[in-house]
């Protein structure tokens, strides 16, 4: 929340406070990154989360909470597109889940493309860049933290630095 | 000057800087990679409380800047029914012991005890890029003259529960395929497992002990029934996978790993020492390090780098280089060429840096480190003080909120990791102090 607030303040955005859903949903729907606000609250429900909406210039923010301690942004476009998700953490949330069963499988190969069986073994940050889809996470047990962006779904204006 | 002679003259300058000084004062050129004012940089001596550890590039020499200790496991009680596994990756960023089954000759240490009934309680706990599936055993944990008596140590790679019984659902797997997430062979392990000597005592916290329902349980612990594994609460703490430190009868609140400053150009092999205790003996005293106070849940604390607070930062001896901000806040070009060469730095000449980390409590102290051009280090080394890369893609900086203090900080530097709910000196637990 702090660093929405910076980032806020920083860029000059006026964050209102929609309003606060507590509860589950029982929607069935996929969840999707390119998918609409029904795949967000599929995401939610999955998480068994808490959902806090806020809205900002060009894009509207859902932060879900889980009782571990989970938290993920999903930030869709005014159309209702999710261009943008992040989370953090003690353990990873599902990213087949979040991002899709698409941009997973995308960037599970790019994963399996970094790792060369019997390569140099290196423990660290993890990232992946395609043209269509960014994935960043980092961090330890009991703190880990990520994101994904789809930079060509960004909405005019907005950086795919608003996603933190 | 040719690229040999300068790596030569580095290291005759960083020998000339002794190790045990401030490190401070270095002249702009002799990139001095020790950590500017540790307290104490010899690994201690022989002792019940120490342990030999070593950075000789693991099991399959492709593992530079990891440490590796030996312990001993035995059916509890027992003195005889025990067995020796060296290369276990001492790792201050998690907690627990977990052992390789194929390190564990004969098998099974002991029935699981945890779990009533024929059904034995498994964990399934995730890190960054793997996780770890497999039995919570109990067992006596010898290391050095250390013991952890009759604790709950994760068995991995265990064929009586094949990867196949994780749910596809696992949090551990993140939305993995258990069959390419699953870490149960040497070969991607590099070690023959895991010791987690982080700051807190268990592996889990309370969470565990929610109801398998709850989204309060992060899903770390299953009981499984002919192969149909599900979410189960423990019924306390103390059934987590325990951080052994946290378990032995003395020299309980903490760890020191210690290892020697090295030069420049690296080594091929380091040797150092995990000492037992914070202030309980006369070779573990904090000597005027500073203690960083991290928070209690995550067990982070602040970097300030030019300016700039980056509030997730962590000290990672599992982490085999440094990882920090993005080549386009630091201007060091990353490096290019092979598979995976983007994950590291690749300064034309070795840059010499300072941060200024502050634990929650307020305490700072200021850091120097170096970061090399990865691409020239040499590669039949094993140790680097100065391997280091980005945290983030230029793409998603607004995320490079920490910085990754991985092994290459501890060379030259005596690291403290006092363990949450124990007492230690100079501060409230839990803490790392350098």
């Amino acid at each position: 929340m702090n660093a929405m607030k910076d980032r806020s303040r920083r860029v000059g955005f006026r964050v209102l406070c929609i309003g606060l859903i507590v509860g589950a949903f029982s929607l069935s729907a996929l969840a999707e990154l390119g998918g609409g606000v029904e795949s967000v609250k599929a995401d939610q429900a999955r998480l068994g989360a808490t959902r806090q909406v806020q809205q900002a210039e060009g894009y509207t923010v859902h932060e879900m909470k889980t009782g571990s301690g989970i938290v993920v942004r999903e930030y869709a476009a005014p159309a209702g597109t999710v261009f943008g998700v992040s989370w953090n953490g003690p353990v990873i949330p599902d990213l087949r889940q979040l991002l899709g069963e698409q941009h997973f499988a995308e960037y599970q190969q790019a994963r399996q493309a970094q790792t060369q069986p019997g390569g140099r073994i290196h423990r660290g940050p993890i990232f992946v860049e395609l043209p269509g889809l960014v994935v960043q996470m980092s961090g330890h047990q009991r703190s880990f933290h990520g994101v994904a962006i789809l930079p060509q779904s960004l909405p005019q204006g907005v950086s795919a630095e608003a996603i933190r | 000057m040719s690229k040999y002679l300068l790596l030569v003259l580095i290291g005759v300058l960083l020998l000339t800087v002794a190790c045990g000084g401030s490190g401070s004062g270095s002249t702009a050129g002799s990139s001095n990679n020790t950590n500017g004012g540790c307290a104490g940089t010899t690994p201690a001596s022989a002792a019940s409380n120490v342990a030999p550890i070593t950075v000789d590039g693991g099991l399959q020499n492709n593992y530079a800047d990891a440490a590796f200790a030996t312990v001993t496991v035995c059916v509890p009680g027992s003195t005889t029914n025990c067995q020796t596994i060296d290369h276990l990756l001492v790792d201050t960023g998690s907690e627990g012991l977990r052992v390789l089954a194929s390190g564990v000759a004969g098998g099974k240490l002991s029935p699981s005890l945890l779990a009533s009934g024929s059904n034995s309680v498994v964990e399934c706990a995730g890190f960054l890029s793997f996780a770890t599936w497999g039995p919570v055993e109990l067992a006596d944990v010898h290391i050095s003259g250390e013991i952890a008596r009759n604790v709950p140590i994760q068995v991995i790679g265990d064929p009586s529960f094949p990867d196949t019984d994780v749910p596809a659902s696992a949090a551990c797997l993140s939305g993995n395929s258990a069959d390419t997430f699953l870490a149960d062979t040497v070969s991607v392990l590099g070690s023959n497992g895991i010791l987690g000597v982080g700051p807190f005592p268990d592996d889990c916290g309370t969470g565990c002990e929610a109801a398998p329902t709850s989204s309060n349980n992060p899903g770390l612990y299953y009981t499984c029934s002919s192969g149909n594994c599900a979410v189960t609460a423990l019924s306390s703490e103390t059934q987590n996978v325990q951080n052994p430190v946290s378990s032995f009868s003395q020299d309980n609140n903490g760890s020191i790993v210690e290892l020697p400053a090295i030069s420049a150009a690296g080594a091929a092999i380091v040797n150092g020492s995990l000492v037992f205790g914070i202030g309980t003996q006369s070779n573990n005293a904090l000597n005027g390090a500073t203690v960083l106070g991290v928070s209690p849940t995550e067990g982070d604390f602040s970097t300030i780098y030019k300016g700039v607070t980056y509030p997730e930062s962590f000290i990672d001896s599992g982490s085999n280089s440094l990882s920090f901000l993005t080549t386009t806040i630091t201007g060091i070009p990353l490096c290019t060429g092979s598979t995976g060469a983007s994950d590291f730095y690749c300064p034309t000449a070795t840059e010499s840096l300072s941060a200024t980390n502050e634990g929650v409590s307020g305490s700072t102290k200021v850091t120097a480190f170096s970061v090399a051009n990865a691409n020239e280090l040499n590669g039949n080394f094993n140790a680097f003080s100065d391997l280091a890369g980005p945290l983030s893609l230029p793409k998603t900086s607004s995320v490079a909120t920490a910085f990754d203090w991985g092994l290459p900080f501890f060379f030259g530097c005596n690291v403290f990791t006092s363990i949450e709910g124990k007492t230690a000196p100079s501060g409230t637990t839990p803490y790392f102090a350098y």
